[in-house]
């Protein structure tokens, strides 16, 4: 053995210029120049906001000012349960900070066995898989179901990690354009009778935050006889009888094969999963490069998935009030005439739709400076060409912080010409 | 006149809605470098082209396709 494995490496303090043609960084200087741009007119870098002090759900200190947050994805605001944190302390004082290792090597404790049997219940279906986070669930189940020679097909308006996992994997990728039942129909019709499909669909789309129509989407894939995969990330623990998503509340249980979910939205910490009712589902384990070539959750996030999950189950009163809160922003927005991403309230998001960047930039400086935060977001994450800014409600939103809201989107509205 | 003219003809008369330069077209234009469209602009036209000849290009084979004649040449081929 040699001492050079020993040695920590470092940087060199004056590392060599590399030639502007060989520098694999060079690709990214429109990238730069197009941020320092932005920032050069003075306004907050709207993709680089700390949090110094978080509150509660709703509540955080950016910047030294106390902010209202409504651009997170703490729908039923589980973050400050204190069932939910007990859980968590409880796990770490038991088993430690971290697994360190694979589910499939040693990283699989009583609490990752603990949360997909939550999920099962919650989800009353036979199978749960859990993995590091919901980007990982997506990569995972859509590069190893679909093999060579089989095809996916997606909605155009797609989340990143369906399109990164349709590129992870092998099988032919065809697109069609959103939420188009028609356009779906007419694609399936066109690929070979034989060859296994799959369908994609989101029961909520988080941009606009309008929801699929996936009654009938489902009936057509069913019709073509391809499986159906619904990401449901982002209508968990509001949407049918028992919270499990769009595709409850539009009665499609039966016949969605696959559901994808994730623990950082309504659960309140982090992680993804898939649930289904499949009886050779438990393959994926033995399959799935991202589900096996990475660490597997602390014990710490399990706890607190499992115990939020449980809750979540009964949280009638919380939905209620989430619907509440979203319907009286969305009407009151309308009313002072935004322009909004849905004709009527369709779920937890509320999308504000501009049409420059300039004045998005400028709306949102505007509102963050006199204590509000919303998401801002651009193309290419937005479908066509659109500006936005996106609000996400909390169950815990009190009806005096939406009056305070509607105000702060009043005087800002009016003061930069976007309402009249 | 050819099949292959006859898919060329039809392929440039579906670029123009989208050829907002006024680009002038032949085998070796590219969508991305020449016409300069975006992902969104491509999206719409493949989905044109498709419905158009009644095929599917896969994003898999959309990736290898950047010039018109490579278009032309694989929707022949997909009409078989």
């Amino acid at each position: 053995m040699t001492d050079a494995g020993l040695v920590a490496e470092k940087l060199p303090v004056d590392p060599v210029e590399v030639a502007p043609e060989r520098d694999l960084m060079s690709k990214f200087d429109a990238l730069i120049a197009e941020r320092q741009a932005l920032i050069d007119t003075g306004v907050t870098d709207p993709f680089a906001i700390v949090m110094e002090q978080v509150k509660s759900p709703t509540e955080a200190v950016i910047a030294g000012r106390d902010t209202i947050l409504l651009g997170t994805y703490n729908y039923m605001g589980m973050t400050f349960d204190a069932d939910v944190i007990q859980a968590g302390k409880d796990a770490l004082d038991q088993y430690g900070s971290g697994t360190n290792g694979s589910r499939m090597l040693n990283g699989t404790f009583r609490d990752h066995i603990e949360v997909e049997d939550a999920l099962r219940d919650f989800y009353d279906v036979s199978g749960a898989i859990v993995f590091s986070t919901g980007y990982m669930a997506n990569l995972g189940m859509i590069s190893t179901l679909v093999g060579k020679g089989e095809y996916v097909i997606l909605d155009a308006d797609s989340h990143a990690s369906i399109y990164d996992g349709c590129k992870q994997g092998n099988a032919e990728i065809v697109r069609f354009r959103h939420n188009d039942v028609n356009d779906l129909d007419k694609r399936l019709g066109r690929l070979p009778k034989d060859a296994g499909k799959l369908v994609i669909l989101e029961g909520v789309y988080s941009m606009l935050g309008d929801i699929a129509p996936l009654k009938e989407m489902v009936a057509v894939a069913k019709k073509r006889n391809a499986m159906v995969l619904s990401d449901e990330a982002h209508s968990m623990g509001f949407y049918g009888p028992n919270g499990r998503g769009v595709y409850e509340e539009l009665g499609c249980e039966g016949d969605v094969d696959f559901i994808i979910g994730t623990f950082s939205k309504s659960v309140g910490t982090v992680g993804g999963f898939c649930v289904s009712n499949h009886p050779k589902f438990e393959a994926i384990r033995l399959a799935c490069r991202p589900y096996i070539f990475t660490a597997s959750l602390p014990p710490s996030v399990v706890a607190t998935a499992a115990t939020s999950i449980r809750k979540l189950k009964h949280a009638h009163k919380k939905r209620a009030q989430l619907w509440e809160n979203a319907r009286s922003l969305h009407a009151g927005l309308k009313a002072l005439g935004f322009k909004l991403g849905t004709e009527t309230s369709d779920s937890a998001i509320i999308a504000i739709i501009l049409d420059d960047q300039e004045r998005a930039v400028a709306m949102w400086q505007a509102l963050l400076d006199g204590g509000l935060y919303v998401n801002m977001a651009r193309p290419p994450a937005t479908p066509a060409g659109t500006f936005l800014l996106r609000c996400s409600l909390c169950a815990e939103h009190t009806p005096a912080q939406i009056a305070i809201v509607l105000k702060m989107f009043e005087a800002a509205g009016r003061s930069l010409g976007v309402i009249g | 006149m050819s099949d292959r003219q006859a898919i060329y003809d039809t392929v440039t008369a579906q670029i123009e809605p989208f050829n907002k330069k006024g680009v002038t077209l032949n085998d070796a234009t590219t969508f991305q470098g020449d016409l300069e469209w975006d992902s969104l602009t491509v999206m719409d036209f493949v989905a044109a082209i498709e419905d158009e000849f009644d095929i599917i290009i896969t994003m898999n084979m959309q990736a290898e396709i950047e010039t018109v004649g490579q278009l032309v040449d694989a929707v022949a081929k997909l009409k078989g």
